[in-house]
């Protein structure tokens, strides 16, 4: 774009961002500081994401953002158009097309490959901060690895609960080190982030955190050997492509308590529609879109 | 009835920026606002907008201001992701605010003292009052004028410090530290204090410095100074070696004194806090320099026990445009986490139930 | 003079292209990648180094160099602008040709580990020459690295390095047109060759 550097950051900013990725890699789950600028959208809206995607991209990628799973969320295209225009690099809404990966609240539902890398938007960084708000004392308790905190919060939701009541953001021991928040990405997600091929970046623009997990890194969610972590859905199959083991979003259809489970991973869905997997309410769908609401 | 897919976010967004730029106009009618206008007859607008955006240009802030339909934290925000666009050419020589060319100052503490007490263009004594004449378009006559006889007029701390009254300036060579370059940590020094002071936001800088006079964080202000007016600001550039003036900005400046009993290294004497805000902006300049000085209590060994003492909670929350980001994008869509939530709430009443029925 | 030599001919693509290289070799330890093609860096640098520096070091960064480096200094100063550090142990960024001792460098702190150095060794060959094996995150199974000019007992140093984490000096080595990393997380022990 005319006036802006390529991927609009400029290059000492970028220089700034790589330093800080390259000790985040090397230090698995810690959360690097670093000097986050303000960006031309609103903290809350993928800063963070939107710096570690600049400071990564290069002509080759190709990119694919996503936001809720889907690649048609507003927020999804605005970042989409950004980059678009700010860089010119190809995109994609097909994962397995994609060289890096923005995303927001979800993970694609196709396993990630080596040669792919994922960046994560990051709203809330430090895991502890429900239980201390002073980030001097987190900090503290990090350089430590003092989580008896968290274990002790955890162990009174099994004996409230009968089971641990955290369903998104579920905090995880990086390399039997770094407590970390995977993001806000439902529960269900999280065992994809273990041992994952792809490189795992993540970035907190307001908070200023960058943190990775290199490829292949164990990543284990936090639980107790008599309660065990387990993952939640909906207890349904994909209306639209049948699928019976992808995270499911709930759609309202009607004041009478009708609801349909679809795919939150919307080019996981279409391609198994594609290649003839039909769910129960397949043809319900009209395409209508919100533009003209 | 059919499952609506929430498709053409694309078009959508599109949509919504024409009809927003059409909103942003308004009734064609009515003659467009310059952005002249703006700067010349909503000042403190502008100045509101240069302090929190961080950037001292009114013609932008100006700009910025008709872009946001007067939204002043928009307004804010588009200036400061533009500044950050912007390459640095040189570092500034600390402001002379004590050669600065006054329009307004006064001092509470002294009934008279050299160069006087300076009203200046204050709505402190105007009767709030809905003046009609401004509706139908009114030209002010001349205000009277009075030749400036030059003079510097001496920083009212100046006064107290000839009797070691009160507490010097911290001198030191050390770089100031860039709260744009560098994320905070702490234990934050007072440079980057009061960096994130000077661009934090008024209303919350008001209610803070407000809560420390009801006794969240006791202290015992004074106005030393409020002086507001234009300052110089000179930089060296390498290849010339000596000190040139590159303009002035207009700045308010306030200097609070507060009783201090001593410790067991200071004697008894005044401390003081300190704002220094672009523009006209008393309100601010004032609340600044009540937060700076509760932040001081831990280093003045005074018991922290309020949120204005509190540096973390200060300099973590003082920012509008974070505070504004992080707020706002509560509107995104957060169906994903919202399901998760769902189920889990829905299999722990069903397990409360069955727990319930056991028990029967 | 050694400031007549270009850096990047294309110095966005050239930083992204060889950041890309030392973000994927430093998240996968021990794999080789290459960098600094076509660059015509001064004498010692190979490309690779030359390459590693322009894309990381800039005026917000203090850099070391060791007295073989010497004759590179001005290339590094008026290309890269890093304040050059006349002590090792406050640089954030050390260059050096034979390895230095590790324990003189920045470690890093408990709470601040990202502080550490980065180590850009120039070595006389990767792909060749002893062999070390490699365990840690980045590896599904543990991985050989073959480099030629590192001292005999390098794996004892660096397994002191190693026993600091998350503190920790992270190495980036460079051989003519080739890098690879060893990230303070990675476990390494000479293999019998």
């Amino acid at each position: 774009m005319k006036g802006y550097n390529f991927a609009y950051l400029d290059e000492q900013t970028k220089r700034m961002i790589r330093r800080a990725l390259l000790k985040a890699v090397a230090i698995p789950g810690h959360q690097v500081p670093f000097g986050s600028r303000e960006m031309p959208l609103p903290y809350g809206w993928g800063t963070g994401g939107i710096q570690v995607t600049a400071a990564v991209l290069g002509e080759a990628d190709v990119l694919k953002v996503i936001d809720q799973g889907a690649d048609d969320t507003t927020n999804a295209v605005s970042i989409r158009r950004f980059f678009g225009r700010t860089a010119g690099v190809a995109t994609t809404t097909h994962t397995t097309e994609a060289t890096v990966i923005q995303t927001r609240h979800r993970i694609p539902e196709v396993a990630l490959r080596e040669d792919q890398i994922i960046v994560y938007q990051v709203p809330q960084p430090e895991p502890l901060s429900k239980l201390e708000p002073s980030r001097a004392e987190t900090r503290r308790m990090h350089g430590l690895a003092e989580y008896g905190a968290m274990h002790v919060k955890l162990y009174e939701d099994i004996t409230r609960f009968g089971h641990v009541a955290i369903s998104y953001d579920y905090p995880v021991m990086v390399n039997g080190r770094y407590l970390m928040a995977p993001s806000p990405i439902p529960a269900f997600d999280n065992p994809k982030m273990h041992m994952m091929p792809a490189l795992q970046l993540f970035g907190a623009g307001r908070e200023q955190r960058i943190y990775a997990v290199p490829p292949w890194t164990a990543v284990r969610s936090l639980d107790f050997e008599d309660h065990p972590f387990r993952t939640t859905r909906a207890p349904h199959a994909c209306g639209l492509c049948g699928a019976a083991d992808s995270y499911l979003d709930e759609v309202v259809t009607d004041d009478r308590g009708g609801r349909l489970f679809v795919c939150s991973d919307t080019d996981f869905c279409e391609g198994r529609r594609a290649a003839g997997h039909l769910g129960s309410e397949a043809g319900a769908e009209t395409g209508t879109d919100m533009a003209a609401e | 009835m059919a499952y609506v897919a929430v498709k053409g976010g694309e078009r959508a967004i599109d949509n919504a920026h024409a009809w927003l730029a059409e909103a942003r106009r308004g009734d064609t009618a009515v003659p467009e606002l310059t952005t002249a206008q703006i700067a010349a007859q909503l000042g403190r607008a502008v100045d509101r907008v240069m302090a929190e955006g961080s950037l001292y240009d009114p013609a932008l802030a100006a700009l910025a201001l008709k872009q946001a339909q007067g939204d002043v934290i928009e307004a804010a925000f588009l200036l400061r992701a533009y500044r950050t666009t912007l390459p640095r050419f040189g570092y500034a020589a600390p402001l002379d605010t004590a050669a600065m060319l006054v329009r307004r100052r006064v001092s509470a503490i002294y009934k008279d003292m050299p160069g006087g007490q300076i009203l200046g263009p204050t709505y402190d004594y105007t009767h709030r009052l809905l003046d009609f004449a401004l509706e139908a378009g009114f030209s002010p006559p001349s205000a009277p004028e009075m030749p400036a006889d030059g003079a510097e007029i001496p920083p009212v701390n100046a006064i107290l410090a000839q009797e070691g009254l009160v507490e010097g300036d911290a001198t030191t060579d050390a770089e100031p530290g860039d709260l744009t370059r560098t994320p905070l940590a702490f234990p934050a020094g007072r440079d980057v204090r009061l960096q994130t002071l000077a661009r934090g936001d008024e209303g919350f800088l008001l209610a803070l410095g407000y809560s420390t006079q009801r006794g969240w964080g006791g202290s015992h202000p004074f106005v030393g100074e409020i002086r507001v007016g234009e300052a110089a600001v000179a930089i060296t550039p390498p290849e010339l070696g000596f000190e040139i003036d590159i303009g002035d900005v207009a700045v308010t400046e306030c200097q609070m004194v507060n009783q201090f009993k001593g410790s067991k290294t200071a004697p008894p004497q005044f401390t003081r806090g300190y704002g220094l805000v672009f523009g006209h902006a008393e309100r601010k300049a004032m609340a600044m320099a009540l937060v700076d000085r509760a932040m001081r209590a831990e280093e003045l060994g005074e018991e922290v026990t309020a949120p204005a003492q509190n540096i973390e909670f200060v300099l973590y929350h003082a920012d509008n445009i974070e505070a504004t980001g992080f707020v706002e994008h509560l509107k995104l869509p957060h169906y994903v986490d919202f399901q998760s939530e769902l189920e889990t709430v829905r299999r722990m009443r069903a397990e409360a139930v069955a727990v319930k029925e056991a028990a029967e | 003079m050694s400031i007549d030599l270009p850096g990047f001919a294309d110095p966005v693509s050239g930083a992204q292209t060889c950041f890309r290289a030392v973000l994927d070799a430093m998240a996968r330890p021990g794999s080789l990648h290459a960098a600094g093609q076509g660059l015509t860096p001064p004498a010692p640098l190979d490309p690779a180094t030359a390459a590693v520096l322009l894309t990381l070091v800039d005026a917000d960064t203090t850099l070391a160099t060791d007295a073989a480096c010497a004759p590179a200094r001005d290339w590094l100063v008026f290309h890269c602008g890093a304040p050059l550090a006349a002590d090792p142990a406050a640089a954030a960024f050390v260059l050096a040709t034979a390895l230095p001792d590790l324990a003189t460098l920045r470690a890093g702190t408990d709470e601040g580990p990202e502080e550490a150095a980065t180590l850009v060794l120039q070595v006389a060959a990767l792909g060749r020459g002893a062999a070390l094996r490699l365990a840690g995150p980045g590896l599904r199974t543990p991985a050989t690295l073959r480099v030629e000019g590192l001292p005999e007992g390098f794996a004892s140093a660096w397994a002191r390095n190693h026993a600091l984490f998350p503190r920790g000096v992270d190495i980036i080595l460079c051989a003519g047109d080739q890098l690879a990393a060893l990230p303070r997380s990675v476990a390494i022990t000479e293999e019998a060759s």
